[in-house]
C-alpha cells in the first residue's frame, strides 16, 4: 500500500510563489488578529488572576453562579461551561485581587455557590497566579522559544553546512545581546522579534542557507499557530508554550529529511544548472515519509484532542495545527528558501 | 547462526531492566522505585510562597536601633531621634557636638559591621548616617528564606501530609507540593501564619479613645482583639492600648498544645524554657494587678489581669477557639514563628476527583491513539509494520522504566508527551522503511535492501530526533511542574524510540532474514 507512487514528480520549486502567498496571508491574518486583540488571549499563567473549576450534580444557570460570586464580593468574573455539557462543569475566572478572601477562597466560593444554587458544588481545581509570577512565566516562555530556535539553528548549520563555529558564535552573540538588553526592561516580545530579525539578516550575510530555510519555516509555523489561537480567541497558557516548543523540534523532523536528501542528491550531481530539478526530485522522493510521519503523529494527537479531556484539549489543538503547518512548511517554505539562497551563490 | 549475539543480549538486557524498573509501580518489589504521579493526577496543592525577606532586614534594623539607643543611654549620650531610612539606612541625630568622638568610638567598637556613609553637623548636634552593607542584608534575606523553609517544613510534618515536597525554588521563593491533601485551605492558613507571639503590657494609664482619635502616646500602639460573634457570625474589634515594649516573645517557647478549660472550650497551653520561665516570673512579679496582653501576629488574643507572680513557666492562650483553630495555632507555635511574612504568589490545587478523571481520559486517549497507530502501520507496511509495532510496545516499556528509575513525576502533560511519543516513535521506522522500499525498487535483494536502508537512514533519523531533543531540553530548563513532566516524557520517548528503531527492529529483521532465503520482503 502506498500513498505516493514512485516516480511522482510535482514541481514544488516552480509553484513556490503560491506557497509563499498562501503562507503570507495566514501570517498576516494572525498578526492582524494579535494586534487587534493586543496579544493572545493570555490565561492566568501569564496574565495573573484566579481560576476555579467547579462541578455541580445537575444543570445550573450561569446567572445563579454569577449571583453567588457577587454575594461573596467577587466582581469582574467570567463564567463559562467546561467540557461536555452534561458534565455540569464550569470554569470561573477573575482577574481581580482575591487576597481579601485569603486562605478561604475555596470555602468561600463553595458556600456562595451553594447558597445561590441550593446544590453542593465540587471544587475540582483552583489556580491562582500572582502578577509577578505571571510576568516571570511570560518572560521565561519567550526566552525558551528564542533559545530553542537558536540552538536548533546551530545544529542545522553544523550538520548541513559544516559551519558549527560561525553559527555558534552568531547564536551566542544574539543570546548575550538579548540577555543584556532584557535587563533594561525592554518589552520582551519586541526584543525577541528584533533578535530574530537580526539573526535572519546575519544568517543571510554569513550564507547559512539551510539555517535560513529552517528558521524561517519554524517562525512561520509558530506565528501561524499563535495566530490561529488569537483568531479563535482560545486560552493561551503554559501548555501552549510547551506545544509551540514541541512543534519547533518536531517540525524540523520533516525539514531535515528533505535537507538530508538534497545533500545526498547534490553530492551525486555536479551539474549545478539542474538545481531546481534536483530540489524537486529530493522533495518528491521524501514526500511519502514526510506525509506518513506527520500522519502517525496526527492520529495520536486527534485521539488526545477528542478523548484526552478538557484540560489537555487546547494543547492537543495547538499540536495539531503545528504539525499540519509544519509539514506544509517543510515542503513549501524551507526547501524553496534554501533553493533561492543556493541560486544566489 | 548464534542466537545470542552481543547485540541481542544487550537488547534483552535493556528490556528486562525496563520491566524490572516498572514492576514496583504495580507491586511492592525490588528495587522499590515507582512512577510518581504529579499533583494534577493524584490531587493535591502546589504553592509558591514569597518570603517577604525585606521585612527580616527591617526587623534587623529595628533591633539595631533598639540596641543603639540602649548603648547611648548607658554611655549617657543624649540623642534627638534614631530612625530608619530608605536603602537600609539608619539616621542617628546626636545632641551636642562634643559627643562626636564618644559616638564614633561606640560605633567602631560595637557596630563595626555597619557602614557610615556620612557624618554632618546639624543644629543642636551631629547627624550620623549608618547603613547595613549589601552583603549583610543579602545574608539576612537568605537566612530568612532558609529559616522560613525549615519552619514551614516543621508545620507540614505536624499536619500529617505524606511525602510533601518543600524546597527553595529560587531567591526568596519557596515551592510547596502537598499531594493528596484533603483540606487545602486549612493547610494554607497554617503555612501562612507568621505566628509571632509576644507578651506586652496593657497601658492602663492612657486613654484608648483619645489614642483612637489622634496619635497613641509615645511607646504605645493600638492593637485589636478580634472576636467572632457565635450568633451573627460578625467579627467584633476591640481596641487595646498596648505598650510597644516586648516583655517576652515566642522564641522562649518549648511546647504548645491543645487543652480544654472547665467549660470544655479549646485553648492553647504553652510552656517556656528555663530562661523564659525566669523572665516570665520576673515580669509577672513586677506587674501584679496589671494586665498582660498575649499578642499573636499583632492581634490581641487575651489580656488577663496578673494576680500573682507566676513561676513554673506555663501560660494559657484563650480566645474562643474552635478545636481546629487551637490545633493549628499549637502546631504553628511549636514549629516556631516565621522570620518574615510569606505571601502566596501562586497556587494550583487539584481535587482528587479531577485528578482521577485526568488519569482516566489520559489512558483512554493513549490506548485509542496507540491502537490506531498500530493498526495503520500493519495495514500500510504489513510485516514491517508489525516489527515497528513491536518496537513501539517496547518503547512504552522503556519510557515507563525510565520514569520509575529516575524517580521522575508523571503529570497530565507528561501523559500527553507519552501519547505524542507513540506517534513520533514510529516515525523513525517510517523513515527506515521508506528507504528500504527505495532500495528494493533499485533492484537490491531483501537482505541488501534492509542493510542499506538502515545504514543510510540512521543519520537522517539521528538528525531528525536531535532537534526535538533540543526542544525538550529547553522545555525542561524553562518549564515549571507539569510542563517539566512533559519535557521528561518527550525526551525519554525520543531516546527510547531511537534505541528501538535503530537497534531493536534491525535485530528482529536480521533474525527473520537469517532464517530464510526469501525473494520478497513484507513491506
Amino acid at each position: 500500500m502506498q500513498f505516493i507512487k514512485p516516480g511522482t514528480n510535482i514541481d514544488f520549486m516552480g509553484k513556490r510563489k503560491i506557497g509563499f502567498v498562501f503562507s503570507l496571508i495566514l501570517i498576516l491574518a494572525g498578526i492582524v488578529s494579535l494586534i487587534i486583540h493586543n496579544g493572545p488571549n493570555y490565561g492566568i499563567d501569564f496574565a495573573g488572576g484566579t481560576l476555579v473549576q467547579v462541578k455541580f450534580p445537575q444543570k445550573v444557570d450561569v446567572s445563579d453562579i454569577r449571583k453567588g460570586l457577587d454575594e461573596i464580593g467577587l466582581k469582574d468574573v467570567s463564567v463559562q461551561g467546561f467540557g461536555e455539557q452534561e458534565a455540569n462543569e464550569y470554569l470561573i475566572r477573575t482577574s481581580s485581587d482575591t487576597d481579601a478572601l485569603g486562605d478561604q477562597l475555596s470555602d468561600t466560593v463553595s458556600k456562595g455557590l451553594k447558597e445561590a444554587t441550593s446544590l453542593e458544588p465540587d471544587i475540582r481545581r483552583v489556580e491562582m497566579v500572582g502578577p509577578q509570577v505571571g510576568k516571570d512565566l511570560k518572560k521565561n516562555a519567550l526566552l525558551a522559544i528564542f533559545y530553542s530556535l537558536l540552538f536548533i539553528t546551530i545544529y542545522i548549520s553544523g550538520r548541513f553546512e559544516q559551519k558549527w563555529t560561525i553559527a555558534g558564535i552568531t547564536a551566542g552573540a544574539l543570546m548575550a545581546a538579548v540577555y543584556f538588553l532584557s535587563v533594561f526592561n525592554l518589552s520582551m516580545p519586541v526584543l525577541i522579534a528584533a533578535a530574530l530579525i537580526v539573526s535572519l539578516v546575519l544568517f543571510w550575510y554569513l550564507q547559512l542557507q539551510y539555517a535560513i530555510g529552517a528558521i524561517v519555516a519554524l517562525i512561520h509555523d509558530v506565528t501561524i499557530t499563535v495566530g490561529v489561537f488569537s483568531l479563535l480567541n482560545l486560552d493561551f497558557s503554559l501548555q501552549i508554550i510547551a506545544a509551540l516548543l514541541t512543534i519547533i523540534g518536531y517540525s524540523l523532523n520533516d525539514t531535515i529529511i528533505v535537507f538530508d536528501r538534497i545533500r545526498e542528491n547534490i553530492k551525486g550531481n555536479s551539474d549545478h544548472t539542474m538545481v531546481a530539478d534536483l530540489f524537486n526530485r529530493s522533495i518528491n522522493e521524501t514526500l511519502s515519509r514526510t506525509i506518513l510521519t506527520s500522519l502517525t503523529t496526527l492520529v495520536v494527537l486527534l485521539a488526545l484532542f477528542l478523548l484526552g479531556g478538557e484540560i489537555i484539549h487546547n494543547f492537543a489543538f495547538a499540536m495539531i495545527i503545528g504539525v499540519v503547518v509544519g509539514t506544509y512548511s517543510s515542503i513549501f517554505i524551507a526547501s524553496p528558501l534554501v533553493f533561492m539562497a543556493h541560486r544566489k551563490k | 547462526m548464534k542466537f545470542f549475539t552481543i547485540k541481542r543480549v544487550l537488547i534483552l538486557g535493556v528490556i528486562v531492566a525496563a520491566v524490572v524498573c516498572l514492576l514496583p509501580t504495580f507491586t511492592n518489589t525490588w528495587p522499590h522505585k515507582k512512577i510518581n504521579l504529579g499533583l494534577d493526577l493524584q490531587g493535591g496543592m502546589h504553592l509558591i510562597l514569597e518570603v517577604q525577606s525585606e521585612e527580616a532586614v527591617n526587623a534587623e534594623l529595628d533591633r539595631t536601633i533598639s540596641q543603639l539607643k540602649l548603648d547611648l543611654k548607658n554611655e549617657k549620650i543624649q540623642h534627638m531621634g534614631i530612625d530608619k531610612a530608605s536603602d537600609h539606612k539608619i539616621i542617628a541625630k546626636i545632641s551636642g557636638a562634643d559627643n562626636k568622638s564618644g559616638v564614633e568610638k561606640l560605633l567602631s567598637d560595637e557596630y563595626a559591621g555597619l557602614e557610615i556613609p556620612s557624618v554632618k553637623n546639624i543644629s543642636g548636634g551631629i547627624s550620623f548616617t549608618l547603613r547595613l552593607p549589601d552583603k549583610e542584608s543579602d545574608s539576612i534575606k537568605k537566612m530568612a528564606t532558609e529559616q522560613a523553609l525549615e519552619t514551614i517544613r516543621n508545620r507540614i510534618d505536624e499536619f500529617g501530609v505524606s511525602e510533601p515536597d518543600i524546597r527553595i525554588q529560587s531567591g526568596n521563593r519557596i515551592l510547596l507540593q502537598l499531594p493528596g491533601i484533603s483540606d487545602p485551605e486549612r493547610a494554607k492558613g497554617l503555612i501562612g501564619k507568621t505566628a509571632q507571639l509576644t507578651f506586652q503590657l496593657v497601658d492602663e494609664q492612657g486613654d484608648v479613645n483619645a489614642a483612637l482619635r489622634g496619635k497613641p502616646p509615645v511607646g504605645d500602639e493600638i492593637l485589636y482583639q478580634l472576636r467572632k460573634n457565635a450568633g451573627t457570625g460578625n467579627q467584633a474589634r476591640t481596641p487595646f492600648l498596648i505598650k510597644k515594649h516586648v516583655e517576652l516573645d515566642g522564641s522562649q517557647l518549648t511546647n504548645a498544645r491543645v487543652e480544654f478549660d472547665q467549660f470544655q472550650q479549646p485553648q492553647v497551653g504553652i510552656e517556656f524554657s528555663r530562661k523564659g520561665a525566669r523572665t516570665f516570673e520576673r515580669i509577672t512579679g513586677a506587674n501584679i494587678n496589671k494586665r498582660l496582653a498575649i499578642v499573636l501576629d499583632k492581634n490581641v488574643y487575651s489580656a488577663p489581669n496578673i494576680q500573682d507572680r507566676i513561676s513554673g513557666g506555663k501560660a494559657v492562650i484563650t480566645g474562643h477557639f474552635t478545636l481546629e483553630e487551637a490545633t493549628d495555632l499549637a502546631i504553628a507555635l511549636r514549629a516556631g514563628s516565621l522570620p518574615a511574612p510569606v505571601k502566596i504568589i501562586e497556587e494550583r490545587t487539584v481535587g482528587p476527583t479531577l485528578g482521577a478523571d485526568s488519569v482516566r481520559t489520559g489512558l483512554m486517549s493513549m490506548l485509542v491513539g496507540g491502537a490506531l497507530v498500530v493498526l495503520f502501520m500493519v495495514i500500510y507496511y504489513r510485516g514491517a509494520g508489525l516489527i515497528a509495532d513491536i518496537a513501539l510496545v517496547v518503547n512504552i516499556f522503556l519510557i515507563g522504566g525510565g520514569l520509575a528509575f529516575f524517580g521522575a513525576t508523571l503529570t497530565l502533560p507528561g501523559i500527553a508527551g507519552i501519547i505524542l511519543t507513540i506517534g513520533m516513535a514510529v516515525d523513525a521506522n517510517v523513515i527506515i522503511f521508506e528507504r528500504i522500499r527505495e532500495e528494493l525498487r533499485a533492484g537490491r535483494s531483501p537482505r541488501a535492501a534492509v542493510n542499506a536502508g538502515y545504514d543510510r537512514a540512521t543519520l537522517t533519523v539521528m538528525d531528525a530526533n536531535v532537534t526535538t531533543l533540543i526542544a525538550a531540553a529547553v522545555l525542561f530548563q524553562f518549564g515549571t511542574g507539569p510542563i517539566k513532566g512533559f519535557a521528561v516524557t518527550l525526551g525519554l520517548g525520543i531516546v527510547a524510540s531511537l534505541f528501538t528503531a535503530l537497534i531493536l527492529s534491525k535485530s528482529i529483521y536480521d533474525m527473520i532474514l537469517a532464517n530464510k532465503q526469501s525473494d520478497t520482503l513484507s513491506i
